[in-house]
């Protein structure tokens, strides 16, 4: 028998299906309710403010990696990810710069230079976004509700209640949070939307329940204990379901790059966000604290992948 | 609810190809030449007993040694010697080989004597009649099985556990053994109670073998210290750590053995080989083996004989329908790729792969993307990422800080990564470089 060209090569020699492709893919379908939502209460101005914000994402990758001479990776859709997630973060009406800007900085400032997909240190999304906030704060403040026949400029939900220790929510209220309608950034409006998408990313092994499930939970815990303005004074649902906490909890803090890679180690980052965003929210200066609470724990997360690990087998407790 | 271990993996079985095929004996023909490397188990090599020219018969001691971790070599057929000299074998290495030419009569040597029962035996006599039948751990390591089964006083064993459980997509050996001699397997597993006295025997079967359980509790209906011990189907359940902390919640400590945690864990075959060795008198001659993969024209179970070379065992099964892309001894997660077909049947070899390039392909390694699979399905608990890291790295301290020697090598990482890393594969390597840095 002559056998040429067999290939010898370190077991395994099967490997399983799941790809990267196939994750970014998965995250992908998981936004487009929030994504079809944003376009239908929104409008159009919505639309193209993803659109640039996604573009620009795909070509500031593609663009990075050309010039530095790596192989381009815009097919690993990553990028993509980045370009919605950091639409979801804006308001509806922006001028079309503001998100090819943040865009270009949370790709190539945040992620690329510190080495692409999996080695950056914080969101991308996110600190583009505290990049924006900070750099054009008219525009990232800009609450335009569109689609009611008198646009009006107002506020959003938690600015209302950070000034009003009066406030009662009603049960329009409840039913605005979960199915649109509110002021807010586009991919803010819908809480059913987005609980939906996390659903179907943890039903899918995307993302791991841990950090959602520990993160609105801790947040709810908090939120019911310190209160807003006595303790167990808040509405604890209406805090859970306004603002980015449902964005955060399932598309931001789960960020592979930016979370622990243990399972203990994510719900410690599910527990860290959920406190810090309470007190952000509760005491801090801005009405909302989901994206800083994010950011912070991003910071955290080397550390606690130092600290925090699994047992190993046949070390420590319960030996023979 | 069956047993189960601490995370693992789910491979695709592949094990419809040869589940349902009898055993089927293959009896190499006249003037095939058969190899007997004479370091088939873990410890010492044997020398050899017999000279070139010589004649010798079928269950014959051809090679032996005097050291207590080795196992002697018997010649599976009748027939000459007709060389001794370093043979390659399947793992890669070249060991010093007995070549005997089959003269296809098979004509026994007079050591071979059924006997009826072993209750006269002592625990002596039955040690001596494993060590002398050259009975091995058939399982993969090939650790000798009378050392195994002489505990030092100090460790008190409660546990034997014979283990069925054949996590290995592809292979379906044990499988059919279990099925067809459940029988003889609880009469071996007896045995070895006898030598492990006080000791409760454990057959664990993975849940995707319902047959094999069946018979199995049949057999064993009746006898008051052995029972079935169903497990959940999930690779690497077949790794002797895991089936331990399935099975008795007990842990082998690290760098220790299975006997440190009270147990005693034997493969299938080897029971069945106890079996043989104690009633029919007969020495370890051959092995049971799966040939399977989407390149071969026959795919079944085959009882072959110890030192026919791989190219004659493929001829007679009816050789091969495509060429194939890779050719594994062993199981796809864990076995060892060869390059020459030339190798022969030793006492470990438990299966044969003729793998096609689509069941093979090997995909472009990407970057981590930190989604933590790795560590949700590593067995050991450890951060297999971390340690590719440090491989990378070459940061031998590292390697050693983050548990590296704890790895058991089971693929479970490589296997689950969507960026394809190689981490299993960079693990081991740097692995066995830090073993071998130890033993100097």
């Amino acid at each position: 028998m002559k056998h040429q060209m067999l290939t010898v090569s370190s077991p395994p020699h099967i490997y399983g299906t799941d790809t990267v492709v196939r994750r970014m893919g998965d995250v992908i379908i998981a936004l487009s309710p929030a994504c079809a939502l944003g376009v239908y209460y929104y409008g159009i101005s919505a639309f193209f403010t993803m659109g640039m914000s996604v573009l620009s994402a795909v070509l500031a990758e593609f663009l990075f990696q050309k010039v530095a001479g790596k192989k381009v990776t815009v097919n690993d859709l990553s990028a993509v990810i980045t370009g919605i997630l950091l639409a979801f973060n804006l308001p509806p009406e922006v001028p079309l710069w503001l998100p090819a800007v943040g865009s270009f900085f949370a790709i190539i400032a945040v992620k690329q230079l510190f080495g692409g997909l999996g080695s950056n240190f914080v969101n991308p999304a996110l600190a583009a976004r505290a990049f924006l906030l900070a750099s054009f704060p008219m525009h990232m403040t800009n609450w335009t509700f569109l689609t009611t026949p008198d646009a009006v400029t107002s506020a959003t939900q938690l600015a209302v209640i950070k000034g009003n220790p009066e406030f009662v929510p009603q049960m329009a209220d409840y039913s605005a949070l979960l199915f649109g309608k509110i002021g807010g950034c586009i991919g803010e409006t819908s809480a059913a939307a987005l609980i939906a998408g996390g659903v179907y990313l943890i039903y899918r092994n995307v993302i791991n329940w841990r950090v959602p499930v520990f993160y609105i939970g801790s947040f709810a815990v908090f939120a019911f204990v310190l209160g807003r303005e006595s303790y167990f004074s808040a509405y604890v649902l209406y805090e859970v379901l306004s603002g980015g906490l449902m964005l955060g909890a399932f598309f931001m803090a789960t960020d592979y790059a930016t979370t622990p890679i243990t399972l203990n180690g994510k719900i410690i980052m599910g527990i860290g966000c959920g406190l810090l965003t309470v007190i952000i929210r509760f005491y801090g200066g801005y009405p909302e604290g989901v994206s800083y609470a994010i950011l912070i724990m991003n910071i955290f997360v080397p550390l606690i992948d130092k600290y925090v690990r699994p047992r190993v087998y046949g070390k420590g407790r319960r030996m023979a | 609810m069956p047993f189960t271990f601490k995370r693992g993996i789910h491979p695709n079985e592949q094990k419809q190809y040869t589940e349902n095929v009898p055993i089927k004996v293959l009896l190499p023909g006249v003037k095939n030449e058969m190899v007997f490397p004479l370091l088939q188990h873990l410890g010492a090599p044997c020398k050899p007993l017999v000279e070139i020219g010589q004649k010798v018969l079928l269950g014959e001691k051809i090679g032996d040694s005097d050291a207590f971790m080795s196992a002697p070599v018997h010649s599976s057929v009748s027939g000459t010697v007709k060389d001794i000299r370093p043979h390659l074998t399947a793992i890669g290495t070249i060991v010093n080989s007995i070549i005997i030419e089959n003269d296809g009569e098979y004509s026994e040597h007079e050591s071979i004597k059924p006997r009826n029962s072993f209750d006269d035996l002592s625990r002596e006599d039955i040690l001596s009649i494993i060590r002398e039948a050259g009975i091995v751990g058939l399982g993969g390591a090939g650790f000798p099985t009378h050392v195994k089964l002489s505990p030092p006083p100090d460790k008190k064993i409660d546990t034997v556990i014979v283990n069925g459980s054949e996590c290995e997509p592809y292979l379906t050996t044990d499988n059919r053994v279990m099925l067809e001699e459940s029988d003889q397997l609880v009469l071996g597993l007896r045995i070895i109670l006898k030598v492990i006295q006080n000791a409760r025997g454990f057959i664990a079967i993975e849940d995707n073998k319902p047959e094999a359980i069946e018979a199995v509790r049949k057999s064993c209906a009746n006898v008051p210290n052995i029972r079935v011990a169903v497990l959940k189907t999930k690779y690497p359940q077949g790794s002797e750590k895991q089936l331990i902390s399935a099975i008795k919640r007990r842990e082998v400590p690290s760098g220790g053995l299975p006997l440190d945690a009270g147990c005693i864990v034997n493969n299938v075959d080897t029971v069945i080989a106890v079996h043989r060795a104690v009633f029919r008198g007969r020495p370890l001659m051959r092995k049971v083996v799966t040939l399977t993969g989407g390149a071969i024209e026959n795919p079944g179970n085959y009882k072959a004989r110890i030192g026919t070379k791989l190219s004659d065992l493929v001829e007679m099964t009816g050789g091969l329908k495509h060429s194939p892309a890779k050719i594994v001894v062993g199981g796809p997660m864990m076995g060892v790729a060869i390059f020459d077909i030339n190798v022969p049947v030793v006492k470990t070899t438990s299966g044969v792969l003729f793998l096609t390039e689509s069941e093979t392909r090997i995909p472009p390694e990407k970057n981590c993307i930190r989604c933590g699979q790795c560590v949700e399905h590593c067995p050991s608990g450890l951060i297999p990422i971390e340690l590719n890291t440090d491989v990378l790295r070459e940061s031998s301290g590292m390697f050693l800080e983050h548990n590296g020697l704890d790895c058991i090598e089971c693929g479970s990482c490589s296997y689950i990564c969507p960026a394809k890393r190689r981490l299993s594969e960079s693990i081991r390597t740097r692995r066995r470089v830090e073993l071998a840095k130890r033993r100097k």
